[in-house]
């Protein structure tokens, strides 16, 4: 990730990810699908360049999905999951983690949470692997996996996050914030905002839909480290247009 | 008033009386509370560094953030806790709930190394308040020799334990280490927009001291870059207001300024910046809709045409008629004029002597319209 010079305008957001473990979480809503920014940070993630390794836990699509995308965006998934830079729990798989054998959610959860840090652990063995980033796509589908428990997939996640304390590991979540919004305290999102280092809200327009333009992004960078040198807390927003095989990121006004 | 705070936690309590204890409330939309936990953290460090405290250590219990982070903090505002014998942290972070050590007896995962040289103590289940408790005592009591010194305790997010945890039960382990004898003061960390108003009620009759962090109100700003400035201002900037309740039930209010730069928290006293603020709501528009200094000043020197103008001379009523004997002191008026050029005047010539000297009156009153 270090090595790869920004190419738009959600990298120079996102700023120098290389060192520190973060927590980054992509909250969309369902008029503008975030799942375009995690499959960027995803390619980012594995980009040649890089010597970065993904544990990607997915919940809403099966791993042919992914590859399909990311083809198009110039990533081959299929190469990079035999090169075990990815590592992959389709989490649909139904026989996956003995779920059928009458355990509850949270044996479900520690167990997922032991191959994560196991995963963890095998990728850090390899001397060039540096960083590993953990994915989940996505929060609210995990919540539904633990038969609505928020807390238990509060308690998972907050594990991950003590995984970037002790191997740096970065992580990042996909959550929707539509789901939320008549739920009562305490609020997981809310939680989850706390947690997170950097928040990527994803929004349409204020104004309603627009020919060329296709949403906003808000990036806020909370930037809680004290290491982190010249703490910047920033807030960028931008919009987007998502195309065939790739998406422009542009400031509000500059596309004409 | 920050300094103050700290002053008053490390003073501790007197015998016999509760110990002093903080809480610090903040929320989403202004989450600096955990710059100002780390900022009294590292002051009552310094305090304890050079034995002026009262108390002979701190037992930080980590809920939210792991205790390298602390340990990194501390070092770098020149303390090198991993020698130290004045700060313990009981560890929340690394294993709250006991997954890891669960997998790891069955052998899946391996490494369990934190990474971090302080000396930690693990809590392996959050959810008995119990153990919590007797194993925060316990940490405090290593800090002493004779295990009889007198310890601060610092919490670094009562959230966390309120989600493992009853109101009850976490309002009872607080104020249980709040009336222990060896406790000389305690201050915790709390984001209060996780959590009922009974909650947040509760902790705050258990504390003396409240400190809320509340974004600072900025009006006059329109559109969406405005809002955007705002919420970046909103991560470096805060309104930090402070209740202090007396003995004797007085509570004080005090307000001062919050900014966070290079991860260090700088405090200034509350400026209020009404007049900016109200010089800047007035719209622009092509006329002045204020007066200069000298425009109000030429302004006051306008003589109004009263007839009597309240300076002791004679009413002198003017009419036409008596122009020719008058004009005498016409012509002084005149000299007089000149004489004071800034002076503006108004005249005025009556109608009628039907008209009463300086009236109000209309004088088409009487007109059947």
């Amino acid at each position: 990730m270090a090595n790869a010079p920004p190419s738009n305008l959600l990298d120079e957001s996102l700023g120098d990810t290389s060192g520190v473990g973060r927590m980054i979480l992509v909250e969309d809503c369902v008029e503008t699908s975030g799942a375009f920014v995690v499959h960027h940070l995803l390619k980012r993630a594995l980009h040649p360049h890089s010597s970065d390794a993904v544990v990607f836990l997915s919940f809403s699509h099966p791993f042919s999905h992914y590859d399909r995308v990311l083809r198009k965006m110039g990533c081959n998934l299929s190469v990079q999951r035999d090169n075990k830079r990815l590592l992959f729990f389709d989490m649909l798989a139904l026989d996956h983690l003995d779920r059928d054998r009458g355990k509850t959610s949270e044996d479900i959860l520690i167990a997922l949470y032991g191959e994560v840090q196991k995963a963890v652990e095998v990728s850090r063995s390899y001397e060039t692997r540096h960083h590993i980033t953990v994915v989940i796509d996505d929060v609210s589908l995990m919540e539904v996996d633990a038969n609505g428990s928020s807390d238990l997939v509060l308690d998972f996640l907050r594990y991950c996050c003590s995984l970037t304390a002790q191997f740096g590991c970065s992580l990042i979540a996909l959550n929707h914030g539509d789901v939320y919004s008549i739920v009562d305290q305490p609020n997981l999102l809310l939680q989850l905002e706390y947690l997170a280092d950097i928040v990527i809200k994803i929004e349409p327009l204020a104004t309603g839909l627009a020919k060329d333009v296709h949403g906003q992004l808000t990036v806020t960078n909370r930037n809680l480290r004290v290491d982190s040198g010249k703490s910047r807390s920033r807030v960028h927003n931008f919009q987007f247009r998502i195309k065939d095989n790739s998406v422009e990121y542009f400031y509000p006004g500059s596309k004409t | 008033m920050a300094e103050w705070i700290c002053r008053t936690l490390r003073d501790g309590g007197l015998e016999g009386e509760h110990a002093p204890a903080l809480t610090i409330n903040d929320s989403i939309t202004c989450s600096l509370g955990s710059f100002v936990f780390d900022h009294i953290l590292s002051q009552l460090s310094s305090f304890i560094d050079s034995e002026k405290s009262q108390s002979s250590g701190i037992v930080l219990v980590a809920f939210s953030r792991s205790p390298l982070y602390y340990e990194q903090l501390l070092k770098s505002k020149g303390y090198n806790v991993s020698s130290s014998t004045w700060f313990k942290v009981l560890d929340c972070y690394t294993d709250p709930l006991g997954w890891k050590s669960k997998l790891l007896n069955s052998g899946r995962i391996a490494n369990d190394s934190l990474g971090s040289s302080v000396t930690v103590k693990l809590c392996k289940n959050v959810k008995d308040l119990d153990e919590l408790l007797s194993l925060v005592l316990h940490r405090g009591k290593e800090l002493s020799v004779d295990g009889k010194g007198r310890f601060m305790i610092a919490i670094d997010s009562v959230s966390e334990m309120l989600r493992h945890a009853s109101v009850s039960s976490v309002a009872s382990i607080l104020s249980e280490l709040r009336s222990h004898g060896q406790v000389s003061s305690l201050f915790w960390l709390v984001h209060s927009d996780l959590h009922e108003t009974r909650a947040t009620a509760a902790l705050e009759y258990i504390s003396s001291m409240k400190a809320t962090l509340v974004v600072q109100p900025v009006d006059g700003l329109r559109g969406n870059s405005a809002s955007l400035s705002l919420m970046e201002n909103n991560l470096k900037r805060g309104k930090f207001s402070v209740h202090v309740k007396r003995r004797n039930g007085r509570v004080r209010t005090m307000v001062e300024e919050l900014y966070v730069e290079n991860s260090t928290v700088n405090f200034t006293p509350f400026s209020t910046e009404d007049e900016v603020i109200s010089q800047s709501l007035v719209p622009k528009v092509q006329f002045n809709l204020q007066l200069s200094e000298k425009e109000r000043n030429d302004r006051a020197k306008v003589v109004l045409p009263f007839e009597h103008q309240g300076n002791g001379k004679n009413i002198q009523i003017y009419d036409g008629r008596k122009s020719l004997n008058e004009s005498k002191g016409d012509s002084e008026q005149t000299c007089f004029e000149k004489e004071d050029s800034g002076r503006g005047e108004i005249i005025y010539f009556r109608d009628s002597d039907d008209e009463m000297p300086d009236s109000d009156e209309d004088p088409d009153d009487d007109l059947d319209i």
